[in-house]
C-alpha cells in the first residue's frame, strides 16, 4: 500500500540495521516518546533486531497509561448521571477505575458510546436535545486540535447540551520531567511523530541544548522507527545534541499553524497529574474561561477525587525509563491486560501491555 | 442511520399481508403466527421435510453425524454483501464442513423484535432462501417467537446444522505434527470491516463486503482428493486467524509460525484497519477457513484451494519450537509472539 509499503520493506530495515550496527561503539538508552512507537517496535519485532549496545526504554506517550484514575472515576460518575451520554475513545473503555472500567458501567446500563471522533459526539447531542453529551477528551497535542474544534463546532451551532471532560497532556514538559531526573539512563530520544505533526518541533530545541540530549522526531512505521535510531546513535556517537526531523513526510518546524490556533482558541496550559508519574507543571490543557460553558467539570460540578494506583506499580519508574516491564514482579502474574494492576498494563499501546501481548513467551520463560 | 438499501431483486414480490411490521401476535401461536409462516416462511423456504409441518424432522442416518449449532445476533442486519440471513445458514454449514461432515440439513430458529419491518423480515428470509440453495443444503425445520420492543434487536437467527462425517475425514488438532503446513482459503478480515463501515457512527465509504458464503465444496474436495493428510480444519469467526492459530497451538501442544507477508490481505482491508486501529488478524471472516495439512500434500492442497479462491496461501507451519504459541515473522524479519485478545479488540486514540 502506498505510503506504507516503502515503509515496511524488509530490504530497507535490513540496511538500516546494518547502518546502525556500522557506527554503534558503545551501549546507549534510547527513549520512544509515543505508545505507538512502542507497540510498532514491539509489534514489528524490532527490539531484538538492534544490535546489543541499544536499549529501548518506552516513554510516556500512551494517553490511555497516563490518564490518573481518578478522572477514570470523574468519567464513571458523568455516566451514572440521568440524561447523560458518555462518548468515548475505544480503548479508554476498558481502563479500569478505582472500581469499575466504563465498559463495566456500560453493561450495567450507563449509556455509554464508542466514537472515532468528537465531531461524532457535538453531532449526538444535537440529535439528542434532551440529553447531555459528554465527551471524554484524552490524549496528547495530537488529538487536541479535533477535540478544541468540537467545542467550536458546538458553540457556533449553538449546541448547549455538548461538554469534554479533558485529560490532555503535553510532551515537553514530560520529556523535561524524566531528563531532569538525577538517575536518568535516557541519552536521546525518538520524539513523537504524530505530537509534532501538530505542533511542531521548535519547542524541543531548548530541552536538547539545557540537557544535551539528540531529539529525533520519529514515525511510527519500522523503516521510520530504524532511521530514528540511526540518526540519534549518529548523534550520541559523535557528540553531538540537537533537534532532527526523520519524520519529514508530515512533520514541519512550525507544525500545523492551523491546528494550533484552534487549540489556542480552547485550551489554556494548565498544571496536569500523570498516572504513574505525578504531577507536572504546565504539563497539560484544559477549557479556557471562554468555552467554560463546555467544560464538563465546570458545566456538573465535579469534585476531583484523590484516587491513587496500586501502590506496587512501578508504573513510573517504567515510564521513566528506570525499568523494564520485565524487571516488575506483577508482570504477567498478577498483573494482566484483563486484571491490569497499573496503568502501562492497560492499553496495548502501554509498555507492559505491549510487552505482554507481543513477547510474553521470553517474559514468562526468563 | 438510513433504511437498508435491499440488496437482493424479489423475485418473489412481498407477499400481501395485512401488517407492516412484526407485532407480539405474530408469535402468539394464533392465526397471526400462521399467517406468516404459511405465506411467509414455509413459502419462501418450502422442501419436502419442512412442508410437512410437524414438530420436527425426521431424519435417517447411517454412520457417524456432526451435530452443531450458533445464534446470530449481528447488528446492521443489512451489511456490505449479504445479511444476517446468510450468515445465518452459512455460518451452520461452515461450522459442519470444519468437523469434516457433509452438511446436509438446517434448523431455523427466529427471535424477532416486535416492530421489525416486514420488508426487512422479507429481505432476511430471501437470503435464507439464497444461501441455502446456493449450499444445497435445505431447512427442514424451524420456530419463531417475538419479544418485545427493546427486548431484542430486530432479529436474532439461530440455526443447527447436521452432516454425515465424510469417509475420508479425520479432524482434529491432536493430529498436527512439526513439519506440516498451514493454510488459508482466501484472503482475511473481509467481513469484520464491511460490519463497521456501517456501523452507526462509523460509517465510512468502502467497496468491501463481507465474505459471508458456504465453505464446503473446497473443504470437501480436499477430503476427497488428500483424506488423512487434512489433519486441522477451523474458520477464523470471531476473533480472527490469530485466535484459531492459538487454538491449534494449545490444542495440539506445538508451535505455530506464520509469515506476515504471507497473509493474504486485501490492500482495501489493510487501508481500513490502519484508519481504524485494528490488527487484521483479529478481525471476524465468514467465508474461509485455516488448514493444517501434511507437508507432503502441501503444494496439492494449494492447488485444491487456489481452484475455489486465487488468494488462498500457505501461510506458515506447525513447529516443535515454542509450544503452545503462535510466533509471527514480520515484513521486516522481526518476530512476535501473537496472542489471543483479552477481550474485544478496541480502536485506539491515536
Amino acid at each position: 500500500m502506498k505510503y506504507l509499503s516503502e515503509y515496511r520493506d524488509a530490504s530497507v530495515a535490513q540496511q538500516l540495521l546494518e547502518d546502525i550496527k556500522s557506527i554503534v561503539t558503545r551501549p546507549w538508552t534510547l527513549m520512544e516518546v509515543c505508545g505507538g512507537q512502542t507497540h510498532s517496535l514491539v509489534k514489528n519485532g524490532i527490539l531484538k533486531m538492534l544490535p546489543k549496545e541499544i536499549t529501548m526504554v518506552h516513554g510516556p506517550g500512551c494517553p490511555v497509561c497516563v490518564t490518573p484514575i481518578h478522572i477514570i472515576d470523574e468519567a464513571i460518575e458523568l455516566s451514572q448521571k440521568p440524561n447523560v451520554i458518555l462518548c468515548s475513545f475505544g480503548d479508554m473503555l476498558r481502563v479500569p477505575g478505582t472500581k469499575k472500567s466504563l465498559l463495566e458501567v456500560k453493561a450495567e446500563g450507563a449509556d455509554v458510546r464508542m466514537v472515532y471522533s468528537p465531531l461524532e459526539a457535538v453531532k449526538l447531542a444535537k440529535e439528542n436535545p434532551d440529553k447531555e453529551v459528554v465527551f471524554f477528551a484524552v490524549g496528547f497535542e495530537t488529538t487536541a486540535p479535533a477535540n478544541a474544534l468540537s467545542v467550536i463546532q458546538a458553540a457556533k451551532q449553538g449546541i448547549r447540551n455538548y461538554s469534554i471532560l479533558t485529560s490532555h497532556v503535553l510532551v515537553p514538559p514530560a520529556m523535561e520531567a524524566i531528563l531532569s531526573d538525577p538517575e536518568t539512563r535516557v541519552n536521546a530520544f525518538l520524539a513523537a511523530g504524530h505530537v509534532c505533526t501538530i505542533m511542531g518541533y521548535n519547542e524541543y530545541d531548548p530541552i536538547a541544548s539545557k540537557y544535551h540530549v539528540p531529539i529525533v522526531v520519529t514515525g511510527f512505521e519500522p523503516v521510520d522507527l530504524l532511521q530514528g535510531i540511526y540518526m540519534a546513535v549518529k548523534q550520541l556517537e559523535q557528540g553531538e545534541a540537537k533537534v532532527e526531523n526523520q519524520y519529514i513526510r508530515y512533520v514541519q518546524r512550525e507544525g500545523n499553524l492551523h491546528a494550533k490556533k484552534t487549540i489556542d482558541e480552547v485550551f489554556a496550559v494548565s498544571d496536569r497529574e500523570w498516572r504513574g508519574i505525578g504531577t507536572i507543571p504546565g504539563s497539560g490543557w484544559e477549557v479556557n474561561k471562554t468555552y467554560a460553558l463546555y467544560d464538563a467539570r465546570n458545566k456538573f460540578n465535579l469534585v476531583e477525587s484523590t484516587a491513587e494506583d496500586h501502590t506496587t506499580c512501578i508504573a513510573g519508574e517504567i515510564m521513566k525509563g528506570k525499568k523494564k516491564p520485565f524487571d516488575c514482579p506483577h508482570f504477567g502474574k498478577t498483573c494482566t491486560p484483563e486484571k491490569p494492576l497499573g496503568s502501562p498494563m492497560v492499553s496495548s499501546e502501554g509498555a507492559c501491555a505491549a510487552y505482554y501481548h507481543f513477547s510474553q513467551a521470553e517474559a514468562l520463560h526468563a | 442511520m438510513s433504511q437498508p438499501k435491499l440488496s437482493i431483486q424479489l423475485n418473489c414480490p412481498l407477499p400481501k399481508l395485512d401488517f407492516d411490521v412484526i407485532t407480539l401476535g405474530h408469535g402468539s401461536g394464533g392465526i397471526l403466527t400462521h399467517r406468516l409462516l404459511d405465506t411467509g416462511v414455509f413459502n419462501i423456504l418450502k422442501n419436502d421435510l419442512l412442508i410437512e409441518q410437524h414438530d420436527g424432522a425426521v431424519l435417517k442416518f447411517d454412520g457417524p453425524v456432526a451435530f452443531t449449532t450458533d445464534s446470530y445476533v449481528v447488528t446492521p442486519i443489512f451489511f456490505p454483501g449479504g445479511n444476517i440471513g446468510e450468515l445465518a445458514v452459512n455460518g451452520s454449514i461452515n461450522d459442519l464442513a470444519m468437523c469434516g461432515a457433509i452438511p446436509e440439513y438446517l434448523s431455523l430458529s427466529f427471535i424477532l423484535e416486535e416492530g421489525l419491518r416486514m420488508d426487512e423480515f422479507w429481505e432476511v428470509l430471501l437470503g435464507i432462501k439464497k444461501a441455502s440453495e446456493a449450499a444445497g443444503v435445505p431447512i427442514v425445520t424451524g420456530d419463531t417467537k417475538v419479544v418485545e420492543r427493546g427486548k431484542g434487536d430486530k432479529v436474532f437467527i439461530n440455526t443447527t446444522g447436521l452432516g454425515r462425517i465424510h469417509p475420508k475425514a479425520s479432524i482434529h488438532a491432536n493430529r498436527a505434527r512439526p513439519g506440516d503446513v498451514v493454510l488459508i482459503s482466501g484472503s482475511v478480515a473481509n467481513h469484520g470491516v464491511a460490519i463497521l463501515s456501517v456501523r452507526q457512527g462509523l460509517e465510512f465509504e468502502t467497496t468491501i463486503t463481507s465474505d459471508t458464503q458456504p465453505i464446503h465444496k473446497p473443504v470437501l474436495n480436499l477430503l476427497d482428493e488428500l483424506g488423512g493428510d487434512v489433519k486441522f480444519l477451523r474458520d477464523p469467526t470471531r476473533g480472527g486467524v490469530a485466535t484459531v492459530l492459538n487454538e491449534l497451538a494449545i490444542q495440539s501442544g506445538y508451535g505455530v509460525e506464520i509469515i506476515q507477508k504471507d497473509i493474504p490481505v486485501s490492500e482495501q482491508v489493510e487501508g481500513a484497519c490502519e484508519m481504524l486501529g485494528l490488527d487484521p488478524l483479529y478481525v471476524a471472516n465468514e467465508g474461509i477457513f485455516i488448514s493444517v495439512v501434511s507437508e507432503a500434500q502441501s503444494t496439492n492442497a494449494l492447488k485444491i484451494l487456489q481452484r475455489f479462491d486465487p488468494a488462498s496461501s500457505i501461510i506458515g507451519r506447525v513447529v516443535a519450537d515454542h509450544p503452545k504459541q503462535v510466533v509471527l515473522h514480520s515484513r521486516i524479519g522481526g518476530k512476535r509472539i501473537v496472542s489471543m485478545l483479552p477481550g474485544e479488540q478496541l480502536p485506539r486514540i491515536c
